[in-house]
């Protein structure tokens, strides 16, 4: 199984998010996470989706998304030439009074930002890669986390690549 | 510039992408619509089941290769028509399907008759479209069009609301449009082609696999001039039935699930296979992993995304089959390829061919399918168009009817459709009024579209419905027999109705046949009628169709009659 990111340029026009995810339902394929804003053009929007499956499977997802009339130009990112950041924000439990302080840190350490501190628990917000912020949950995870926002990730291809 | 009503904008733009008749069935929110068929010069054929009217228009659209038009009012209707836009897509048959729809004020409030049909379509329709203003309506038909027969072909569903059919707009009728996401053409790929000879060249046991795509896009002539000048037997998929002549030497016929014994076998002992517009549906090709095992697979398809789907390709040639088959004749006729010599395989596959139709054995009654399709085939005119329900007697048609004139075999081949064959077959005839148009059916079948016999009548559309009745639904009957230790349950149909009397009931030719004479006799007063004639045949409920390969095991693993 490989992770693919998925860039999609649709016709910026409604119902077209519907017809791409039940794409992935119909055809069996997996949408890791999903995320949709309008371009520099307002009559296209790019869907940035992440996904799994093995090599075939992957050739099949974007073979079948570009084949779809509503979608302009279907590419797979390489991972190396591409920059791709999900946003995250993270509500965790302030149980002992070093806590805070030591969310803080770990904060610090991630580049992420600290909001809403509280009597009994305090917000993170990390924009990072989905590895990243998958290594912040699980050290996060000691002091208590009470709830996860994501957004997906954005991706885009770096110039001349 | 002209100011008219959405719904005249309909029609008029259907007028202008040559539409003679529209097959449906009107209610309340498509009146505006078929308020239009008093002032315009096309001809409606009214349905008694929404599901006959896409029928209807897959078969014209199959036949005629432009779009078959059906229309069915909004909520029931607009879902009875689902099954049949399913069907169309399934066999990628071209199809403009046009449901009235609540006005747009009332979309989402549940209103009566209110069904969200463009959601529940989408994953059965090439395209949907929901013009909310009159004035999007002409270029909605003419981008309709475009996307149903371009391409692969397949249906598109047009869901007008009833205020946007009433109201008036200043229209344009535009000539040039633009669909920046739909690039159904690709320059022919004459570089795999030249890689595709190559291979077939070493091969030395090749088999060209020919499917639906080259009955789509009328290959037929290339296919047999590669198929000669390579001396390469043909099989078929199912749906590419009849693509090549199945009275040619080097035809095998239809390989699958119940496909003919050589085919199989010599499908299955080939190194490489010339694979023309098929999808390799598991129906054909049996287990995926063991069809591609020690197979060379060179892939002809106008679908990029079938490249690979099922099978794993050598080498893919994208782009029109009928194109790239063009170049492939083009180049053997350059290079002066013509092989004239006898190999030890082809020689094999005469053999196997022989065998098989020494010894395949047949069921041993007079009114045996075998017989009985023969008999059809034998009076039949060679040009003569065959739709088929689905079951048993759809497989005996495979396996007993040989195609003559490629491109007059049509069948639901991909969904599976019951009651598809009888409409279809009304659609077909009004496409061609000229020649015999033939329903191959079975009583299971029938009976599901069966009062489209109304609109035969009615309408005038003489078809003959050629009804092989085991008062059974034979086929699963069949698998209950073989995998279900023969525990009968809910096959039964009983002797009822008595299609005699039926047909008679409509006013249409009701004739029984039950004897090879009397069976003769009929099918000549049917050919001599100008009135839509059922041919009732009572066979034996307990024949089975052999061969039969069990689905998930692999072609050379066929059960055959004991």
């Amino acid at each position: 199984m490989m992770w693919a990111i998925l860039s999609i340029l649709v016709e910026n026009k409604p119902g077209i998010l519907f017809k791409v995810t039940h794409l992935f339902r119909s055809r069996n394929f997996n949408i890791d996470s999903i995320s949709v804003g309008v371009t520099e053009n307002p009559e296209y929007s790019k869907m940035t989706i992440t996904t799994y499956g093995d090599e075939k499977q992957i050739a099949q997802i974007v073979k079948q998304l570009d084949k779809m009339i509503d979608t302009v130009e279907v590419k797979q990112l390489d991972e190396q030439k591409t920059v791709y950041r999900e946003l995250s924000i993270f509500k965790i439990k302030l149980s002992n009074a070093s806590d805070s302080m030591e969310i803080n840190k770990l904060a610090n350490a991630y580049g992420a930002k600290v909001h809403d501190v509280r009597k009994d628990s305090i917000m993170v917000e990390l924009t990072a890669t989905p590895d990243q912020i998958k290594a912040f949950e699980e050290l996060a995870a000691p002091f208590g986390i009470i709830d996860i926002a994501r957004t997906g990730v954005a991706a885009l291809q770096r110039s001349g690549s | 510039m002209e100011t008219m009503t959405g719904a005249k904008a309909l029609m008029t733009a259907m007028e202008k992408e040559g539409v003679k008749q529209v097959f449906g069935l009107p209610g309340g929110a498509n009146l505006p619509m078929y308020d239009e068929f008093a002032r315009c010069n096309i001809r409606h054929i009214l349905v008694r089941h929404e599901q006959s009217a896409a029928h209807m228009a897959d078969g014209f659209g199959r036949v005629s290769r432009k779009p078959g038009v059906c229309f069915a009012t909004s909520g029931p209707g607009a879902t009875n028509i689902l099954t049949g836009i399913a069907t169309a897509q399934a066999d990628s048959a071209p199809m403009i399907a046009v449901t009235g729809q609540v006005p747009v004020a009332m979309i989402g409030r549940d209103a009566f008759q209110e069904s969200d049909i463009i959601g529940m379509a989408n994953p059965v329709v090439k395209y949907a479209f929901q013009p909310r203003k009159a004035e999007e309506i002409p270029e909605v038909v003419k981008k309709g069009f475009f996307i149903a027969e371009t391409g692969r072909p397949g249906p598109v569903l047009i869901d007008i609301p009833k205020d946007v059919q009433q109201n008036e707009a200043e229209m344009i009728f535009p000539d040039e449009f633009k669909i920046r996401g739909y690039h159904p053409w690709t320059d022919p790929d004459i570089v795999n082609v030249e890689k595709a000879i190559d291979m077939l060249l070493q091969a030395q046991k090749p088999v060209i696999l020919a499917g639906g795509g080259t009955i789509i896009s009328s290959a037929f002539a290339e296919l047999q001039a590669i198929s000669e000048l390579l001396m390469i037997p043909v099989v078929t998929t199912f749906k590419g039935k009849g693509s090549f002549p199945e009275t040619h030497p080097l035809s095998l016929g239809p390989i699958g699930m119940h496909g003919h014994a050589e085919a199989n076998k010599v499908m299955s002992e080939a190194d490489c296979v010339l694979a023309i517009g098929t999808r390799f549906s598991d129906r054909s090709v049996g287990t995926f992993e063991a069809f591609e095992k020690k197979l060379k697979i060179i892939h002809m398809d106008v679908d990029p995304a079938e490249i690979g789907k099922n099978q794993t390709t050598n080498i893919a040639v994208v782009g029109d089959v009928r194109a790239s088959l063009r170049i492939m004749v083009k180049m053997l006729m350059q290079k002066a390829i013509k092989n004239t010599q006898e190999t030890p395989w082809l020689k094999h596959v005469k053999e196997t061919k022989e065998y098989w139709k020494e010894n395949l054995k047949l069921h041993p009654g007079e009114m045996g399918a075998a017989k009985i399709l023969r008999k059809l085939r034998e009076l039949l005119p060679a040009e003569s168009i065959i739709t088929t329900e689905v079951g048993q007697h759809q497989m005996w048609a495979s396996l007993f009817y040989d195609v003559i004139q490629p491109g007059t075999f049509f069948s639901s081949t991909g969904l599976g459709t019951m009651g598809w064959g009888f409409p279809a077959a009304i659609g077909a005839k009004v496409a061609r009024p000229d020649i015999p148009v033939v329903d191959i059916a079975g009583d299971g079948s029938f009976s599901m579209t069966e009062n489209s016999l109304a609109t035969a009548v009615l309408e005038d559309i003489p078809v003959i419905v050629f009804l092989l009745n085991n008062f059974t639904l034979g086929m699963v009957a069949q698998w209950q027999r073989t995998f279900y230790d023969r525990r009968m349950i809910g096959v039964d149909q009983g002797k009822c109705p008595d299609y005699v009397k039926l047909a008679e009931s409509y006013g249409a030719q009701g004739i029984r046949a039950q004897s090879m004479d009397e069976l003769d006799k009929a099918i000549k007063t049917a050919l001599n009628s100008d009135v839509a004639t059922v041919i009732d045949i009572p066979i034996d409920p307990e024949e089975d169709v052999l061969p039969f390969v069990a689905p998930g095991t692999s072609l050379s693993d066929m059960i055959l009659p004991s």
